[in-house]
């Protein structure tokens, strides 16, 4: 397959599959079949494109022209592979585990689930795959419409509401500020192509670059930057699954490759740093990002508090970028796809123990090592990344996006993510501690307490884990955050490949 | 034959409405009809085709040259036009018609369609013709038959809605007329391309300033144009909702031609924008028409009052559009001719399936329809999406240019203004999406879709809003060069 035709394949290989999934919703093992098998094709596909990418090619599709200049168009660089592998890969636990969660607890409208998710994946691949801002926010929008029947799943009012919220923000923000930003970007340049180095370098000057880059940058609501993160938090009463496909394989990815596009290729990072145009969104970002964990600190709620994990870890991406630094925007390209593994596996767990125990409050999981060590030995080692610890990915992403911080002479920044990364291990390590050392609440666990009074019993009898749907997806994303930890310079490698310069 | 072609285009409709009572019997009638409808679309086709290739086209009617007789003169933009509502009318006139919607029967279904093709004929007409006087002409067929049309709504409400429609349409003509007569006075010519040619000596004189004024006024009564917009909600709402899809897609676009035609074709851009300064006018009009027009369709309680006040703020985008006077503004107002005349026409359509199957219009009425009708609801968010401005639609492509025409103007709140009222859409389009698929979302329902009779015309204009969205060369590359020409009129 040469790589045009992988390039289509990649994109509509999902599509594809959504259709069959419908097609094939009134036999359950059939469907999840189909959902699984275009899981793989699709990774296999897009694995397939790495070693031209690597080589340094940059293969392109134009698909038609929708207006003179405007074109539905594609183009693999490193940036976008990167994202491209990671909601590719991460598609096929988080498939396998959504099925393990959607049976143990018989969730109703399966099809309608698996049939969105699908759709998802084929946005989130669109994105990854722009060759210009047109294609980029056709895709974004679609992103967020295929996700809003996930985020309402139960159909309930409190669906309905944080739907409102969901929509609202993400539309809103994407049609007022990153449309008129496009719409600029074309009549100051007659271009939406993104090119290395940028293409409003020497078209604009003055405060209108910083304006800019902020319409950019809070247009793209996926990236949740304050004020404009509370869809994250409120799409928490989607089922688990689709909290991991938020969180770490497509949405808010999507959001911060999305910045990240911008200010390499369509500002370039050159002409931020000559112009100073970006030093506010370091500012803004680091606000998100401290600000966010210190609210994480407050959430007892485990979904709630690893969602605004997630807004301050978007916010390191956007930081990144915005130092306009090689190592900074290369810092920030490790850490979509480390924050992706970490954060996929913590929902995993959530998930898991909300399945296995129903508990959803970090004040009721005292004890809950005993019974579910598996899930919590994964939570751990995601949450080791998400602090950035050794030997878990995490810890090169943040140890290049300090030096990017060092290199660009934004010294404080480096403070920040350190602060940050103490912080995080206050919100995360707690929950780990309190299930492995501390004795299980009484009260909190009537239903595991009623069979078996102590838990003194050998270590197989008293375990109580999710399905294995569940668990082994969990296991091997956690295996992954390890795993990555020795390829961190396979992924660097691939980031090192990009042009940054014109 | 085929020099012909421009007569044929308003005399093939006209002279198959009498057929249509003659024929009497419904299914003939009804197949009659559509083939008529047809072949005015192949016309219309064949004369854009024409004119994309050749030129403009004049045709003198019966032999008599202008500026004596009476001159049909197609040019790029109003073949743009006389395609939108070609092709409007050829999709939606197959809809079956529903005994439930309408107030007469079956019996007498072969006057519908009589109405229906008179209609046609003039609105066709109105934008075919190159003669002033002719315009009134067939804007009076077309409005008489469109009050009619409207009061065969079954609610009693129609009668009272197709006569306020009638007393502010009567007004609209009468100034035409009066407009028309001001200008005929001082220069003593009907023909609009003479009348371009003698009106720059006498412009200074009073007559001519007053001429405008009634001529504007006039035909934005019949576009719908803020404030003078008060008869359309009605005239939608109580409407048969395939009469409203129809005239919704195709009796304000006609308005809209006339208008441009008489700024840009008879009088000049720079009289209309540099010398009376219409723009500051138009602009704020436009702005608050787009603003109050969605507010007041999100606390509507009734989807064909919804969309009715939807329109009137996609007028608003258009007359936002001419108001730029720029090419990317009017390049942007006119694709939204064609862009509002799928969208809301399929929208109608919509209803249209939807009142097959439940009692009344009301939002409350639409609960859980999303799975009871899963095709039709499913064109409803895909046309919803589409007014809404989501990339991928129509309505995207509308908004590319006017955002664009305001930027090359400066004029930055006006492009922020644009965007924030497509979110207002937002509001009243996820109204209607959150009735239908949210509530009552644990009841069990049985599907119960429309016949494929109503969901083909239906998914064609739902469809295309899609279609057009990505493939613009026919909508935006034959608006950009109508706005070309335009602009190059009176330079």
């Amino acid at each position: 397959m040469n790589p045009e035709t992988a390039i289509a394949v990649a994109v509509l290989l999902p599509l594809l599959g959504a259709v069959g999934i419908a097609l094939t919703g009134r036999w359950p093992n059939l469907r999840e079949g189909v959902t699984i098998a275009t899981a793989l094709a699709v990774f296999g596909v897009v694995l397939s494109l790495v070693p031209g990418v690597l080589g340094g090619d940059r293969p392109g599709l134009t698909v038609l022209n929708v207006m003179p200049g405007v074109a539905l168009a594609f183009e693999v660089e490193p940036l976008g592979m990167l994202y491209g592998l990671v909601a590719s890969s991460l598609w096929i636990p988080t498939a396998l585990y959504a099925i393990g969660y959607c049976r143990a607890h018989g969730e109703e409208n399966q099809t309608r689930f698996f049939v969105c998710f699908a759709l998802a994946i084929f946005a989130a691949l669109g994105i990854a795959f722009a060759r210009n801002l047109f294609t980029l926010f056709l895709f974004y929008e679609v992103l967020t419409l295929s996700t809003y029947p996930l985020v309402t799943h139960y159909g309930n009012d409190e669906a309905r509401a944080a739907g409102r919220t969901y929509l609202g923000i993400l539309l809103t923000t994407s049609v007022l500020f990153l449309l008129l930003a496009i719409v600029w970007t074309w009549k100051l340049t007659g271009t939406l192509e993104f090119s290395p180095g940028g293409i409003l370098a020497g078209r604009v000057d003055g405060p209108l670059v910083a304006i800019l880059l902020g319409l950019y940058a809070f247009g793209t609501g996926k990236a949740a930057l304050m004020p404009f993160h509370r869809w994250l938090p409120a799409a928490m009463v989607a089922p688990t699954p689709v909290s991991a496909l938020l969180h770490a394989v497509a949405i808010v990815k999507a959001g911060v490759f999305t910045v990240m596009k911008v200010i390499v290729y369509v500002f370039g990072i050159d002409f931020l740093s000559e112009t100073g145009a970006s030093i506010w969104l370091m500012y803004a970002a680091s606000f998100t990002l401290l600000a966010a964990s210190i609210i994480a600190l407050t959430k007892d709620n485990l979904k709630a508090r690893l969602a605004y994990s997630t807004i301050s870890q978007l916010a390191y991406i956007v930081l990144g970028g915005a130092l306009a630094t090689a190592t900074g925007v290369f810092g920030s390209g490790m850490h979509i796809a480390m924050h992706a593994m970490g954060k996929i596996t913590l929902f995993f767990c959530a998930g898991a123990i909300f399945v296995a125990s129903h508990k959803k409050n970090v004040s009721e999981m005292d004890g809950l090592g005993r019974t579910m060590p598996f899930t919590l030995a994964a939570f751990f080692v995601g949450s080791m990344s998400i602090i950035g610890l050794p030997p878990t990915g995490g810890a090169w992403s943040k140890w290049y996006l300090a030096l990017g911080a060092a290199e660009g002479h934004h010294a404080v920044f480096v403070g920040v993510l350190m602060v940050s990364s103490l912080l995080s291990i206050g919100y995360l390590m707690p929950v780990v501690g309190r299930a492995f050392f501390l004795p299980p609440n009484p009260d909190s666990a009537p239903a595991a307490n009623s069979d078996e009074k102590t838990t003194s019993g050998g270590f197989w009898e008293n375990l109580r884990e999710a399905p294995l749907l569940c668990l082994a997806p969990l296991c091997a994303t956690a295996a992954g955050c390890v795993v990555l930890f020795f390829y961190a310079p396979d992924v660097l490698g691939l980031l090192q490949t990009m042009r940054l310069g014109r | 034959m085929i020099e012909h072609l421009p007569a044929l285009q308003t005399v093939v409709p006209m002279m198959a409405a009498p057929i249509c009572v003659l024929l009497r019997q419904a299914t003939l009638v009804r197949i009659f009809a559509i083939a008529v409808a047809w072949s005015c679309l192949a016309i219309a086709l064949a004369l854009l085709e024409e004119v994309l290739s050749h030129g403009t086209i004049s045709y003198a009617l019966g032999g008599w040259v202008a500026p004596l007789g009476i001159e049909y003169r197609v040019d790029v933009l109003n073949a743009y036009v006389l395609v939108i509502v070609a092709t409007i009318g050829a999709v939606v006139i197959p809809f079956p018609l529903d005994g439930r919607e309408l107030r007469i029967p079956r019996e007498r279904y072969f006057l519908f369609y009589a109405l229906f093709l008179l209609c046609l004929t003039g609105l066709l007409g109105i934008t075919i013709t190159g003669d002033l006087f002719n315009i009134f002409v067939f804007l009076e067929i077309s409005s008489l038959s469109a009050y009619a049309l409207i009061g065969l709504g079954k609610e009693r409400g129609a009668l009272t809605a197709a006569f306020s429609y009638l007393v502010m349409g009567t007004i609209g003509g009468t100034f035409i007329l009066i407009g028309t007569g001001l200008i005929y006075q001082m220069t003593g010519t009907l023909n609009i391309v003479d009348l371009a040619r003698r009106l720059p000596p006498v412009l200074e004189s009073r007559t001519v300033w007053i001429a405008p004024a009634f001529l504007v006024v006039g035909t934005s009564i019949k576009l719908a144009a803020f404030p003078l917009h008060q008869w359309l909600p009605n005239a939608y709402t109580f409407a048969p909702s395939m009469v409203a899809s129809f005239l919704s897609a195709t009796a304000t676009k006609v308005a809209y031609y006339v208008l441009v035609r008489v700024i840009f074709g008879i009088f000049g851009a720079a009289f209309f924008f540099e010398t009376l300064g219409l723009s500051n006018l138009l602009l704020p009009l436009s702005l608050i028409a787009m603003l109050v027009g969605s507010i007041a369709a999100i606390q509507q309680t009734n989807i064909k009052r919804l969309l009715a006040y939807s329109s009137i703020a996609q007028i608003g985008y258009m007359t936002l559009g001419l108001s730029l006077a720029n090419l990317n503004g009017l390049t942007g107002g006119l694709v939204h001719l064609f862009n509002h005349a799928l969208m809301k026409g399929g929208l109608f359509l919509v209803v249209a399936c939807a009142l097959s199957r439940v009692a009344s219009p009301d939002l409350e009425a639409l609960r859980g329809l999303g799975r009871k009708m899963p095709l039709t609801m499913a064109a409803f968010v895909v046309g919803g999406l589409s007014l809404i401005g989501v990339p991928g639609t129509v309505g995207f492509v509308s908004k590319w240019f006017l955002v664009l025409g305001a930027l090359d103007k400066g004029l930055y709140a006006v492009a922020f203004l644009i965007l924030g009222s497509s979110l207002l859409a937002v509001v009243y389009v996820w109204r209607v999406v959150e009735i239908m698929y949210f509530r009552d979302s644990d009841a069990i329902v049985e599907r119960d879709e429309a016949p494929l009779s109503m969901l083909v015309p239906t998914w064609i204009l739902i469809g295309g809003t899609v279609y057009f969205g990505f493939n613009t060369a026919l909508t935006a590359g034959v608006a950009h060069t109508a706005a070309q020409f335009l602009l190059s009129l009176g330079s």
